[in-house]
């Protein structure tokens, strides 16, 4: 017996029915933005500057982080290196006890330059962690800020795979990626990042690209300013001031 | 391939792959999140969901609104660009309902040594000290005053 | 640091990609390869394999539907993933993966199972009775047509859907090749010539499993197997494992010859790290092995038992070689620092969700899923309405 254009029509439409019901059930996002909200995002374009110099590795920047963005135990949204360079600049001696959260034991070998890398995620202009990602879950803002929407992230971690500085992790109770957010929730209300309130020497500064008066600029003219991995050609907007080449 | 009685069983897998093209599409014009694409490839509401987390640490501004004594004080030294919250912690709780959130004063054996203990890695212009053998166990505050600490 | 030496990122320690996305990339190329290897008699005329046409058809099927499980085990919100169908992003080689799957779901593998099952699935709703009867009437979608001509037809329309299958396969599994080879990221996974690798890799193993699975269906059924057929896959089997290992020697010497900034500490990790599974496993048993018993086949003469057992063993170290390379290339990338200054360890768990435990069902499932298909589709020649 054939099934005939009816009975097929009305499976394909009790199908529709149901799929479309289940897939409703999936959360919808929107909200309206806040009253009163003078913060305009396309007057804005964040980076940082880091000076080596400056930096002392007391680790404050690590542990405001931590308090201020409820970053899990083990996982770090910024950390400090320690490197000890000989002359045998292939193989510095790095090391990074727990991010340097509780600061550094003292350093121990002699003949070595010896200094401190604060690192963060660089909010690169060309991510290839933005890239990558399947459904858009994490961007860049239009103000230059790589975020990753919490709601919407699958937890694929192929973010994390592709950042070449290592500044993601996977949350490991939300089960999503989570990284530097540039504090946005403070410097779009005219606040400082945590990590630069803390920082008791100034060797984090918070800059705003897009602002005339903003110090950066004069810094970029003048100094001699690196960024990590520029074979990479991410488009770092991290600048280090007095960086030295062994640094990875 | 002229369409004859013989071939007309190959319209049914095409009807069945249209209908779920079809399903697709509607299902997919219900569910897409709102204003999903308006700024970039993500959805304009994770912003607002970032932006809105609350703050722990209440920035210097607000700490010198009323604490203008220990803000001077600072000011003259060689503290000056130390913020407040560096030393004292995040006071954003504080900031926001002072009556009933105090905040609670740090260690300061523990607190000055992160800065200032000795380290090899240290930039050498910044005052550094070994405290065992500067103070022999002394608490630092015996003699500097935190907000202006130079002797 | 438990398990790290050297100095690593912080974030890097832990391990991301486990298990599970090692078992992906092989069960999607077991797909590619049978695949293939079906099309090789169905559009390259290849006709002594055609014994196994069905048979391949039927694993491809088996194991495609399997192949989006251990994703779905290891997302993080796996609720989610229907957001790679509403919101894909088109630079993400990840994101072309729900379509494609579901392309080569439906309107290749699917559509040519249709096709080429047609008169038995007729027939089975006219003969079978109980739930079967209804499970082959709603397969017959409503036409019980199968007059020479409407059959002549379904040749036609099979033969290109074949045609367009055969890119499909290579998408379908090219795509996970891109999506490690496209990470500048990484070093041990950045190279054009991933994608390429792992589509040989893929035919390998997927032509080696159509191979074992013939092989055991027909002791199973006590039928006489077709040893031209058998002699015929064992030599493509061969070839096809030549070209792939040429290109992982190629990638191997530049890099070594290259030696740029990775490539000390990537060469220690090997050396160390990774001896026993991308040396001893996926080289020497995985592949030299093989391909040792392989060739000598091509080379001597042997009689019909000696080949048969020559082959299935070099089938099955061919399944584990290739195993070992998909572990080699993604766990192995993710073992070394990407500041060249330390190495990680990957520890596998047994009960855990991306543990040895679930791993294994899902490596199992695809065969359990082949049996019910045989029972329900048979591939068996004897059984076949013959064709114009």
């Amino acid at each position: 017996m054939d099934i005939t254009r009816r009975e097929l029509l009305t499976q394909c439409s009790k199908l529709l029915v149901l799929t479309g019901t289940a897939a409703l059930a999936f959360e919808r996002g929107g909200q309206a933005p806040v009253a009163g909200d003078t913060y305009q995002m396309a007057a804005h374009w964040w980076g940082m500057i880091i000076d080596i110099d400056k930096c002392i590795g007391c680790g404050n920047c690590v542990r405001a982080c931590s308090k201020e963005n409820g970053v899990p135990d083990g996982y770090f949204r910024t950390w400090v290196e320690r490197y000890q360079v000989t002359e045998d600049r292939e193989h510095p001696f790095v090391e990074s006890p727990d991010g340097a959260i509780n600061g550094f034991p003292p350093a121990t070998r002699k003949d070595v330059k010896s200094f401190f890398v604060p690192k963060i995620c660089n909010h690169c202009a060309d991510s290839p962690c933005t890239q990558v990602c399947p459904v858009g879950a994490t961007f860049m803002s239009p103000d230059g800020v790589v975020l990753i929407d919490p709601d919407y992230c699958l937890g694929c971690r192929y973010c994390i795979q592709a950042c070449p500085y290592g500044c993601r992790y996977f949350h490991p109770q939300k089960e999503i990626a989570d990284k530097c957010t540039l504090c946005y929730h403070r410097i779009t209300k005219g606040l400082t990042t945590a990590c630069c309130e803390a920082c008791p020497t100034g060797a984090r500064q918070l800059v705003d690209l897009k602002n005339p008066k903003d110090p950066v600029h004069e810094i970029l003219r003048t100094s001699k300013v690196q960024v990590l991995k520029p074979q990479m050609a991410t488009g770092a907007k991290v600048f280090y001031k007095n960086l030295d080449g062994a640094v990875r | 391939m002229p369409f004859s009685r013989d071939s007309g069983h190959l319209v049914r897998p095409a009807v069945v792959l249209l209908a779920g093209l079809a399903a697709f599409l509607a299902i997919r014009s219900a569910v897409v999140p709102r204003g999903f694409g308006r700024y970039g490839h993500y959805r304009p509401a994770a912003l607002d969901l970032i932006r809105n987390r609350p703050l722990t640490f209440a920035g210097q501004a607000q700490c010198v609104e009323c604490h203008d004594e220990e803000a001077k004080l600072r000011a003259a030294g060689k503290h000056a660009r130390v913020a407040c919250e560096a030393c004292h912690g995040p006071q954003a709780a504080h900031a926001g309902d002072f009556v009933n959130v105090k905040p609670q004063l740090p260690d300061v054996a523990k607190l000055c040594a992160r800065c200032h203990e000795q380290d090899a890695a240290k930039p050498k212009t910044f005052p550094q000290v070994v405290t065992a053998e500067h103070s022999g166990g002394v608490v630092c505050n015996t003699c500097h005053q935190p907000h202006n600490p130079h002797l | 640091m438990t398990g790290v030496d050297g100095f690593m990122y912080p974030n890097e320690v832990e391990l991301q990609w486990s298990l599970l996305i090692v078992i992906y990339p092989y069960v999607t190329g077991l797909v590619a390869g049978a695949f293939i290897l079906a099309s090789l008699e169905r559009v390259f005329k290849v006709e002594a394999v055609r014994p196994t046409y069905r048979l391949a058809l039927l694993t491809a099927l088996a194991f495609l539907l399997v192949a989006p499980l251990p994703l779905q085990l290891h997302l993080g919100h796996p609720e989610r993933s229907f957001e790679m169908y509403l919101t894909p992003h088109r630079s993400s080689a990840m994101a072309m993966f729900g379509f494609v799957y579901l392309w080569y779901l439906t309107v290749v593998l699917l559509v040519e199972i249709w096709l080429e099952y047609r008169a038995d699935i007729v027939r089975f709703a006219q003969t079978r009775t109980g739930a079967a009867r209804w499970i082959y009437r709603v397969l017959t979608l409503g036409s019980q047509n199968v007059s020479p001509a409407a059959l002549k037809i379904d040749d036609k329309v099979g033969y290109i859907v074949t045609v367009i299958g055969i890119p499909s396969a290579f998408l379908l599994h090219g795509y996970v090749g891109f999506i490690f080879g496209s990470v500048k990221a990484n070093p041990w996974w950045s190279t054009p010539l991933m994608p390429i690798v792992f589509l040989f890799s893929a035919m390998s193993s997927g032509i080696a499993a159509v191979l074992v699975l013939y092989v055991v269906s027909m002791k199973l059924r006590k039928t006489t197997i077709d040893m031209r057929c058998l002699d015929t896959i064992a030599k493509y089997l061969f070839y096809i494992f030549v070209i792939d290992f040429s290109l992982e020697m190629l990638d191997l010497v530049q890099r070594t010859y290259e030696a740029d900034e990775s490539f000390r500490s990537l060469d220690f990790m090997v050396h160390t790290r990774l001896w026993t599974s991308q040396v001893l496993v996926q080289i020497f048993l995985g592949t030299l092995a093989p391909l040792s018993l392989l060739a000598a086949s091509q080379l001597w003469t042997f009689a019909e038992k000696v080949r048969r057992k020559l082959y299935v063993t070099a089938s099955l170290l061919t399944l584990v070689g290739i195993f070992a390379m998909r572990w080699n290339v993604v766990i192995g990338g993710q073992l070394f620092s990407k500041s060249f200054l330390g190495y990680t360890t990957y520890k596998v768990q047994f009960a855990a969700r991306e543990g040895l435990l679930p791993a294994s069902a899902l490596l199992i499932l695809p065969f359990v899923l082949f049996f019910v298909l045989v029972k329900l589709l048979p591939p068996w020649q004897e059984l076949k309405v013959s064709k114009t």
